[in-house]
C-alpha cells in the first residue's frame, strides 16, 4: 500500500492491505484450478488468433469445427495446436487449409504422426507472431489517437446502443460521439452470452441488442475512428467478453482495436447461470489477451445490487472487486485498465442516501487508487417518473465527479421504459457535461466531517467486507457461490452451462499465447 | 421563448368538468394544455420548426408553441413542445378490465389461505425465453420484496421457486409438472419487436397441449404488461407496473378459493 495516500475517510490503510491479502489468497486458490485445465471457448480462440475463419455451409464457425472434431476424437486435451503443428508439418497446409480440409472429410487427426515439439514450435511461429504483431499495431493506433488528437477528460462518459442492426448502430454511435461520449458500447442481443459458438459475419437483427461479431466490431471501429478524427477525441468501443465465449471475443476484439470489454466470470456465474469451472478458466486467458491488446476490462458487481439491497449488501460489491482485482493481477492485467465495478442503486426513498452513495463511491476510489473505476447508474428504482429519473441521474453524475470515477455509465431518464432514444441519450450526456463542468473541483475543495456519516458507513463497509473476504478464503470461492455469498444467488460448482466443454491439459498441452501476452516469453 | 412570466390573456372557455368531454389541464379548467418532445429526421432549419409546428396541429393541438430545439446531430433536430389539445374523452362511458381482488396484507393472506386452502400453495416464477432481466419476478418474488412489500418467498402458505431468467417455456413446463404448481408467474421485461408476445403466446399454447392450462393459475407481469393484455393472450391475471407481491397474493389466493369452492 502507497503509505503517502491519505484517505479522507480516514480509512486505515492497513485494513485495506489485510483485505487485499485476503482476497489475494482466494484468488490464488481459484488460479491453481484454473491452470488444470482448458476448454472449448479457449481452444476455438487459439483457432482465430493463428488465422483460422470462416463458417461452413450451415453457418457453424470453422473454430467450432476443429474443435468440436477433436474433443469427439479424444484429443483435444492435448490442445488444439499440437495437432494443428503435427498435421502442418505433415501435409505442409497452413492452419486455415488444414480446417477446410476438415470440412471436406479429408484429415484424421488420429492418423497424423507425432513430431517433435521444436518442430511443433517452429512451424507456429509465424501464425503466433502474426497475431501478436496485429493486437500489437491495434494498441499502438490507440495509443498514437490519444497521443496525437486526445481524449475526453475522466470520467468518461459511457453511452450505450442497442438497435439490432449494425448499421443503425453506427448512425446512432457517431451522434452519441458529436454529442460528448467518450465510449460506446454496443449493447448484446439477448441471448449471445448462451451461445457456445460466435456468429459470423455483419449482422443487422438482434433482440435488445447486436450480435457480437468480428465483422461488427470492424464496421464500428472504423465509423468511430471516423467520427473521432471528426471531433477531435478518441472514441473507444466497448463491447461484451462474457458468457460461454469470453476469450474468444477478448480475441476478436484484440484483432479488431477494441477499447473497452466487459469481463467478468462472477458476473456470468450468479447472472447467467454459467458453470463456474468452465467460466473462470475462460476468464484467465481472456483478461491475458484483454491485458495486452490494452484493453480496459469492466466488472459486473454493480448487478449484484439489483437483485440485493445496495445498502446492506454494499460490502458484497467491496469484496468482489477486491477478489476480481486480484484474479485480473494474475492475469497479468495492469491496475490502470481495471473497471472495476460498482453503481448508485440505493432506495432514493433512502434518508442520507447521498451520503451512503458518497461514502461508498468515495471509499471505492482509496482502495483501488489506480483503477479505471467503473461507475454505473440507477436502474432498479427507475420508474416511468422521468423527471424524477433525470435527478436522480443529476446526483449519481455529482458523486462521480466528486470522488473521480473513470467510467461514467450514464443513466437514462427512459431507463425501464425504452432503449434509449436519440433524443434520450442528449439529455443524458448534457446533464453529465453541466455536472461534471459546474462541480469539477469539488472534491479538492471539500472534505468530510470526522467521526460524521460519511466516514463512519465507508470504515464499516471495509469492515464488513474484512469479515466477509475472511469466510471466503476459508470457504474458498467455488463453495462460498455455492452458498449465495453475492447477490443472493446460489450457484453450484457442477451446474450451470458449460461445463461439458471443460477438459483437463495433458503433459503436451501448450498454449505460447499466454506467456507471450504475459511478457514472461518471447518468440 | 419572451411571453412574458404572467399570462396575460384572458382565461375563457367552460369553467365546469364535464365528464363526457374531458381534456389535460394544465393550469385552467379545459385549457387543454399538454407537453410533447419528439426528435424530427431533418436539419435544425427554420423550416424544422415550421415543420414541428405543423405537426403539432396535425396531432390535434391548438396554439402549438416550440420552446426547446436542438441538432442531435446533422440531420436530427430534437423538439420540446406545449400545446392546448383540442380532443376530449368521454371518461364516463369507459370501462377498462382489472384484476377483481381485494388486496390483503401478508398475514391476511396467510391467513385467508389456512383458513380456505387448508395447505400451502406451490408458485413458481421465472422470466422466461430470452429475457434475462430478473427484476421483475425477484421484486414479486424474492424474500425481501420490493419498495417495502414483502416477496411471495416470506409467506408461509406459499411454497415458491424463483427459477430466475432465460428459463425456457420447455423448461418452465417440466418444472411445474415435476413440483405440481399450482401458480405460474411470468415475467417479461424485454419487449423489443414484441418478443414478450410470441413468448408469452408460446406458454399458453405448450401448456394447452400438455392439457395443462386449466389446472393452474397463469400469471404474467412486467411494465408492457396489461390485465387486458394478459386476458388476451389467455392468462388469468396481468400485472404492470406498480404492482407488488400482495396484490399478486391476495389475487392468488381469492382465484384458489373461487376455483375450489365455486
Amino acid at each position: 500500500m502507497n503509505q503517502m495516500q491519505k484517505s479522507k475517510l480516514g480509512l486505515d490503510f492497513d485494513k485495506v492491505a489485510e483485505a487485499k491479502r485476503l482476497a489475494q489468497n482466494i484468488a490464488d486458490k481459484v488460479q491453481q484450478h484454473v491452470e488444470g485445465f482448458t476448454t472449448v471457448t479457449v481452444e476455438r480462440t487459439l483457432c482465430r488468433l493463428i488465422g483460422i475463419d470462416g463458417i461452413d455451409v450451415h453457418e457453424v464457425p470453422l473454430p467450432n469445427i476443429l474443435v468440436d472434431e477433436l474433443k469427439e476424437k479424444g484429443l483435444l486435451t492435448q490442445g488444439v495446436l499440437f495437432h494443428l503443428a503435427n498435421a502442418m508439418i505433415e501435409t505442409g497446409l497452413n492452419p486455415q487449409q488444414i480446417t477446410d480440409q476438415l470440412v471436406e472429410g479429408k484429415i484424421d487427426f488420429r492418423k497424423i504422426n507425432i513430431y517433435p515439439e521444436e518442430q511443433r514450435e517452429a512451424i507456429l511461429q509465424p501464425y503466433i507472431k502474426e497475431a501478436i504483431a496485429r493486437v500489437s499495431a491495434n494498441r499502438k493506433r490507440r495509443e498514437d489517437y490519444i497521443a496525437n488528437m486526445g481524449e475526453g477528460p475522466k470520467p468518461y462518459i459511457y453511452v450505450i446502443v442497442a438497435t439490432g442492426n449494425i448499421y443503425e448502430d453506427v448512425v446512432q454511435a457517431q451522434a452519441a460521439a458529436r454529442q460528448g461520449a467518450d465510449i460506446i458500447a454496443v449493447i448484446r442481443t439477448t441471448g449471445q452470452s448462451l451461445l457456445d459458438y460466435v456468429p459470423y459475419g455483419a449482422t443487422t437483427e438482434g433482440f435488445g441488442g447486436t450480435f457480437a461479431t468480428q465483422e461488427n466490431f470492424r464496421i464500428m471501429r472504423t465509423a468511430l475512428n471516423e467520427v473521432g478524427e471528426e471531433v477531435g477525441r478518441y472514441i473507444r468501443l466497448c463491447n461484451y467478453c462474457s458468457g460461454l465465449c469470453m476469450p474468444e471475443i477478448a480475441a476478436m476484439g484484440a484483432l479488431e482495436g477494441l477499447d473497452v470489454m466487459l469481463n467478468d466470470a462472477l458476473y456470468g456465474i450468479l447472472f447467467r447461470d454459467i458453470n463456474m469451472q468452465r467460466t473462470l478458466v475462460d476468464q484467465y486467458f481472456s483478461r491475458v489477451i484483454n491485458s495486452f491488446a490494452g484493453v480496459i476490462i469492466n466488472t459486473g458487481e454493480d448487478n449484484y445490487l439489483t437483485t440485493a439491497d445496495a445498502y446492506e449488501e454494499a460490502r458484497t460489491v467491496l469484496a468482489s472487486d477486491l477478489i476480481n482485482e486480484q484474479l485480473a493481477l494474475l492475469a497479468g492485467l495492469p491496475e490502470e485498465q481495471m473497471g472495476l465495478g460498482h453503481a448508485f442503486e440505493m432506495d432514493p426513498q433512502l434518508e442520507n442516501g447521498f451520503l451512503y452513495e458518497l461514502a461508498q463511491a468515495q471509499m471505492t476510489r482509496e482502495i483501488f487508487p489506480k483503477a479505471t473505476l467503473k461507475y454505473m447508474p440507477p436502474t432498479k428504482f427507475m420508474t416511468g417518473n422521468i423527471f424524477r429519473g433525470q435527478i436522480q441521474n443529476a446526483l449519481f453524475n455529482q458523486i462521480s465527479i466528486w470522488t473521480g470515477q473513470g467510467i461514467q455509465l450514464l443513466g437514462m431518464m427512459t431507463e425501464a421504459i425504452h432503449t434509449p432514444f436519440m433524443s434520450d441519450r442528449f439529455v443524458a450526456i448534457e446533464n453529465a457535461r453541466y455536472i461534471f463542468n459546474n462541480m469539477k473541483n469539488i472534491g479538492d475543495e471539500v472534505e468530510f466531517k470526522e467521526d460524521g456519516i460519511i466516514r463512519k458507513r465507508a470504515q464499516e463497509v471495509l469492515e464488513e467486507a474484512i469479515e466477509l473476504l475472511g469466510r471466503i478464503e476459508h470457504e474458498g470461492l467455488f463453495s462460498s457461490l455455492e452458498k449465495g455469498i453475492f447477490g443472493d444467488v446460489k450457484r453450484s460448482k457442477t451446474g450451470g452451462k458449460g461445463l461439458q466443454g471443460v477438459v483437463q491439459k495433458a503433459p503436451e498441452y501448450s498454449n505460447p499465447f499466454i506467456g507471450l501476452m504475459k511478457g514472461e516469453t518471447t518468440i | 421563448m419572451s411571453a412574458g412570466l404572467y399570462a396575460m390573456d384572458k382565461k375563457v372557455g367552460e369553467q365546469s368538468l364535464d365528464l363526457t368531454k374531458v381534456k389535460p389541464y394544465g393550469d385552467t379548467l379545459n385549457d387543454g394544455k399538454t407537453q410533447i418532445s419528439f426528435t424530427l429526421p431533418v436539419p435544425c432549419t427554420d423550416e424544422a420548426i415550421e415543420a414541428a409546428k405543423q405537426l403539432m396541429r396535425k396531432m390535434g393541438f391548438e396554439n402549438p408553441q416550440i420552446v426547446f430545439y436542438k441538432e442531435l446531430t446533422p440531420g436530427f433536430t430534437f423538439f420540446v413542445c406545449y400545446g392546448s389539445c383540442t380532443h376530449t374523452v368521454d371518461y364516463t362511458t369507459i370501462s377498462v378490465p382489472k384484476v377483481e381482488s381485494t388486496v390483503m396484507s401478508m398475514e391476511e393472506t396467510d391467513d385467508y389461505l389456512s383458513r380456505n386452502i387448508g395447505r400451502k400453495v406451490v408458485i413458481i416464477g421465472a422470466s422466461t425465453g430470452t429475457d434475462a432481466h430478473t427484476v421483475g419476478i425477484d421484486a414479486i418474488m424474492n424474500m425481501k420484496g420490493y419498495a417495502g412489500h414483502f416477496g411471495l418467498e416470506r409467506y408461509e402458505m406459499f411454497d415458491t421457486l424463483n427459477m430466475g431468467s432465460q428459463v425456457l417455456n420447455e423448461e418452465f413446463i417440466a418444472k411445474a409438472i415435476e413440483l405440481k404448481a399450482d401458480v405460474l408467474l411470468v415475467s417479461q421485461t424485454v419487449t423489443q419487436k414484441d418478443v414478450h408476445i410470441k413468448n408469452l403466446t408460446e406458454l399458453v399454447e405448450m401448456l394447452e397441449a400438455e392439457g395443462l392450462r386449466h389446472k393452474v393459475i397463469l400469471i404474467c407481469g412486467g411494465p408492457r404488461i396489461s390485465h387486458e393484455l394478459a386476458k388476451e393472450l389467455g392468462y388469468d391475471a396481468g400485472f404492470s407496473m406498480n404492482s407488488y407481491a400482495d396484490d399478486v397474493a391476495s389475487y392468488i389466493a381469492e382465484e384458489m378459493n373461487k376455483r375450489l369452492h365455486g
